[in-house]
């Protein structure tokens, strides 16, 4: 079987695309006749150097301007995660700049709330409307009854506001719909949270273990260069998937594990490394608490039992966990990075980390290396003050171990909440669109229904600003300064992000916004300087790091420091009692399992498949699937269906369906891709396509997360687990 | 004088597009064309699969149908680089070269003249590589002198197993695979 788009096809394709973009978004004739004007370019070329935010890894860039028109971006060769090298995502990162779609200027809401009906404003009406509201808001209510949601790091002087402001209550839902678990499974067990770059040695790996983590599709720059550096050096590479992943492509060990068992199958190597002896005896000896209880914890996940649960084979399960034993210390087994999956994702993660500590692979060559890290203190402002109450989002059900804000629950939380004065009454969300990334859209709409006050200041006319009272049109990261990226990595490093261009349209920077908010808010005296190149010569200045050169650079590297326990990094875990918790007394102590225990996930009714959802290298979420250059190569999604289940069903390759998932929610008309790289009880597809917002020229493909009105949440700490919806089709 | 070609390593690959897009932005390819593509075949059944990802382009023939078919000589390989080029101003878009091209490389751009992958030769003579192998996250494209021995491609080559697309087709591609 073999798929290729022919260049003729792909001409067709392509073509069918604009002709959509034509009627929907009125890019006709004259637009493409200017484009193609644009060609003859004389001007010298400028080169600046930034960093991406096409997705959250921030790759350092340069951007190549002519005639005030940014032509090209490419790598940073300095740039420790770009290393010279871009994404296609960051290679198309101009698509988002000139989408003829922006928002264009400040918007106020003329009918009902979701309705999509606005006025233009100018940006004095517009943020003297906004403060007005939240003022209203802090003096009737308090200020934690205002909400902040916020994704990117444009949000950084806007959160500084906020929390001048006097509200606890700012999430992202980077957090609880996405790694928030990992963070919780890994403070739990070494007392440390992963964080983002992951501290993930995968260069170095001698064996490298995937489960559901797609590198390759999931294009975070640093981790697939290095995974391609992985393959180079012969590193033995396991991938735990139902579908075939690009990553399946590559391994030595594809194992197409059912979905909703991984955990079983992690208990059951743990069984083997233990009951085989081999478990690194003197690194478990030294660092680990509670290794007794553990190995009596697993003697009920044998693989004959677990083969059972999982559909991996027994010798299958014992060949690569013998292999792990083989290569240990450095063997990494990939934390993830979305692993809200089943809702008990807290201990599936916690049992990568357990596994990780037998394998003596914590701050081992090969495995987890201890980030350098360095001090860039942020410029110090008078006090934010403290808020009267506590988090919004923990009242309605405390999740002591949470350590960041749940998103989701404070979208909870803007009900009445029994036995309390305080509910959330306003949102302000500045870059995440969430109606697309909160599970259960429709509790979400019926949230922003029942809201005092919703401001929205994003880059393009998402859903969520359908929703909003008030728009404020976000300049692109390539138009705007930021706060600078002060990244732990094997060389820590300071980043900086600076205009290439001026803003288009009426768009401003985040901090501008923030800046003038605080002036009509009277916080003002949170905010000593001019602009923002003006804070970041202070927070450099106070660093001992010069702006001029960093401004020409785009980075500056800090040397390298021990990484590694062989290195000489003293072996210190930040766990209550000092060591790699095995046997977790925190998680006893929430009534909590104390070691993972596997629990079934139940299975699809007949005629029924579980829905995954994951990413394609060209898109980031719903953020990126209206812009015109990347939608080039990928302007929909495809519903993966095994061969098999097609067959069964009479569907055809590239035939529309429409999803319907168990609470009879159906989905917009999705191409169908019948494939042999998927299991057959198991349908898969790109998330983030299927925008409906009427100011985006894109509507194609389908949309997973309206087919997420089943979730469940983590015990733990809150996440939800969105992998628990099935669905059906309709022709 | 140079023999330019491209190494492409196949297991380093996955097929993500930064090339195609690079190629896109770099040489203003209009909207519904492309001078780049990805390939993914997969065999077997499932979970026996195997997968292969070719990152393809002109293959700039030694041996180009496209050349010799060429009515008006628009199309030529300059003797200085080996790259296979199209003189637009001699073209007159009737597509001879794009039904004698085996690996379906060429278009006719709107402006009325074949058009296909240059290996950035506006790159290239200045000593860059081109876009797509400068880019490229997992750095499988190599571009370089074939002439060279001492070059960074001669090293991709050593040692591994190499293919071309088509070599039935006798054009001898100065694009390879390694598998």
């Amino acid at each position: 079987m073999a798929s290729r788009i022919s260049r003729r096809s792909f001409l067709k394709l392509a073509g069918m695309a604009s002709a959509g973009v034509a009627v929907a978004g009125g890019l006709g004739g004259a637009a493409i006749k200017a484009a193609m004007k644009e060609t003859v370019r004389s001007g010298e070329v400028k080169e600046v150097a930034t960093f991406c935010e096409l997705c959250f890894w921030k790759c350092g860039m340069i951007a190549k301007v002519q005639d005030g028109k940014i032509v090209k971006l490419e790598g940073n060769k300095k740039h420790p995660l770009s290393n010279g090298k871009l994404c296609p995502r960051g290679n198309g990162a101009t698509g988002l700049t000139y989408d003829p779609d922006r928002l264009k200027t400040p918007m106020i809401r003329t009918k009902n709330r979701g309705q999509e009906m606005f006025r233009e404003a100018t940006w004095d009406e517009a943020l003297d409307y906004t403060a007005e509201k939240m003022t209203g808001i802090k003096e009737k209510y308090g200020p934690e009854c205002l909400a902040f949601f916020n994704h990117g790091y444009g949000a950084s002087q806007l959160k500084h506001l906020l929390q001048a402001y006097g509200t606890p209550n700012i999430a992202a839902p980077s957090y609880a719909q996405c790694r928030g678990p990992r963070e919780v499974a890994f403070d739990l067990t070494y007392g440390e949270e992963i964080g983002s770059p992951e501290r993930v040695d995968i260069k170095n790996t001698r064996m490298l273990v995937l489960l559901g983590s797609h590198l390759g599709e999931n294009m975070h720059n640093t981790q697939v260069q290095e995974f391609a550096d992985a393959i180079d050096n012969g590193a033995k590479i396991v991938v735990v998937d139902p579908r075939f992943s690009t990553a399946a492509g590559k391994a030595d060990w594809y194992l197409p594990i059912k979905a909703g068992t991984d955990l079983a199958l992690l208990l059951s190597w743990m069984n083997v490394i233990i009951n085989e002896g081999l478990y690194d005896k003197e690194y478990v000896h030294s660092y680990a608490f509670g290794f007794e209880q553990l190995k009596a914890h697993v003697q009920a996940y044998t693989p004959e039992r677990v083969w059972t649960i999982t559909g991996i084979k027994p010798e299958l399960i014992r060949a690569t966990a013998r292999e792990m034993g083989h290569q240990k210390p450095g063997v990494l087994i990939h934390p993830g990075r979305h692993v809200t999956w089943y809702g008990d994702d807290t201990q599936r993660v916690r049992a990568i980390a357990m596994l990780t500590a037998l394998l003596g692979a914590w701050g081992r060559k090969g495995g987890y290396f201890y980030p350098g890290s360095v001090d860039v203190p942020k410029v110090k402002t008078k006090t934010y003050p403290t808020p009267n109450r506590s988090r919004a989002d923990l009242m309605i059900k405390n999740y002591p171990l949470a350590s960041h804000v749940l998103a989701s629950g404070l979208c909870d939380a803007t009900f009445p909440i029994p036995n309390s004065q305080c509910h959330i009454r306003g949102w302000f969300v500045y870059g995440t669109n969430l109606v697309h990334s909160l599970p259960n859209p429709e509790q979400t709409r019926r949230a922003l229904s029942e809201l005092e006050f919703v401001v929205v200041s994003d880059v393009l006319p998402m859903e969520i600003t359908g929703w909003a009272d008030v728009i404020l049109p976000d300049a692109t990261f390539l138009e705007r300064h930021d706060d600078v990226h002060v990244a732990s990595w094997r060389e820590p490093f300071v980043s900086l992000r600076q205009p290439v261009i001026e803003p288009m349209y009426e768009s401003r920077p985040p901090w501008w916004v923030a800046k003038e908010l605080a002036k009509r808010l009277d916080l003002e005296e949170y905010f000593p300087w001019n602009n923002m190149e003006e804070y970041l010569g202070m927070r450099l200045e106070n660093a001992g790091i010069n702006f001029e050169q960093l401004k020409k650079d785009g980075v500056v590297t800090f040397p390298r420091q021990p990484m590694y326990l062989e290195e000489g990094v003293p072996p210190a875990f930040y766990t209550p009692s000092g060591k790699i918790e095995l046997y977790s007394p925190r998680l006893a102590e929430q009534g909590q399992d104390p070691m993972p225990t596997f629990q079934h996930h139940g299975d699809p009714p007949e005629g029924y498949y579980r829905l995954l959802f994951g990413r394609a290298p060209v898109h980031t979420f719903g953020r990126t699937t209206n812009n015109p250059v990347l939608n080039r190569i990928m302007d929909e999604n495809e519903i993966w269906v095994n061969r098999h289940v097609a067959d069964k069903w009479g569907l055809k390759n590239g035939q529309k369906v429409i999803l319907q998932n168990q609470d009879g929610v159906k989905s917009n008309q999705i191409k169908v891709k019948v494939t042999e790289r998927i299991r057959n009880d198991c349908v898969y597809m790109v998330h983030g396509f299927g925008h409906k917002s009427r100011g985006l020229s894109n509507h194609k493909g389908a949309d997973d997360s309206s087919l997420v009105t089943k979730y469940n949440t983590d015990p733990i700490m809150g996440g939800t687990g969105m992998n628990v919806n099935f669905v059906t089709f309709i022709a | 004088m140079a023999r330019y070609g491209m190494v492409i390593d196949t297991k380093r690959c996955v097929g993500c597009h930064a090339c195609v897009i690079s190629c896109f932005v770099e040489n203003q390819i209009p909207d519904g064309y492309t001078r780049s593509w990805i390939t993914e075949i997969t065999q077997g059944e499932f979970p026996k699969l195997r997968t292969e990802i070719f990152s393809e382009r002109c293959n700039h023939c030694e041996n180009a149908p496209c050349v010799s078919v060429c009515p008006t000589g628009a199309s030529w390989i300059d003797e200085e680089t080996g790259i296979v080029n199209i003189n637009t101003k001699l073209c007159t878009g009737c597509k001879a070269c794009m039904a004698a091209c085996p690996y379906d490389a060429r278009f006719v751009n709107p402006k009325g003249y074949a058009d296909k992958c240059s290996f950035c030769e506006h790159r290239t003579r200045k000593g860059l590589a081109s876009a797509c192998a400068t880019t490229c996250p997992t750095s499988a494209i190599t571009f370089g002198d074939l002439d060279n021995p001492a070059s960074e491609l001669h090293k991709k080559l050593a040692g591994r197993q190499v293919v071309t697309r088509k070599p039935e087709k006798g054009t001898k591609p100065k694009i390879f695979y390694l598998k």
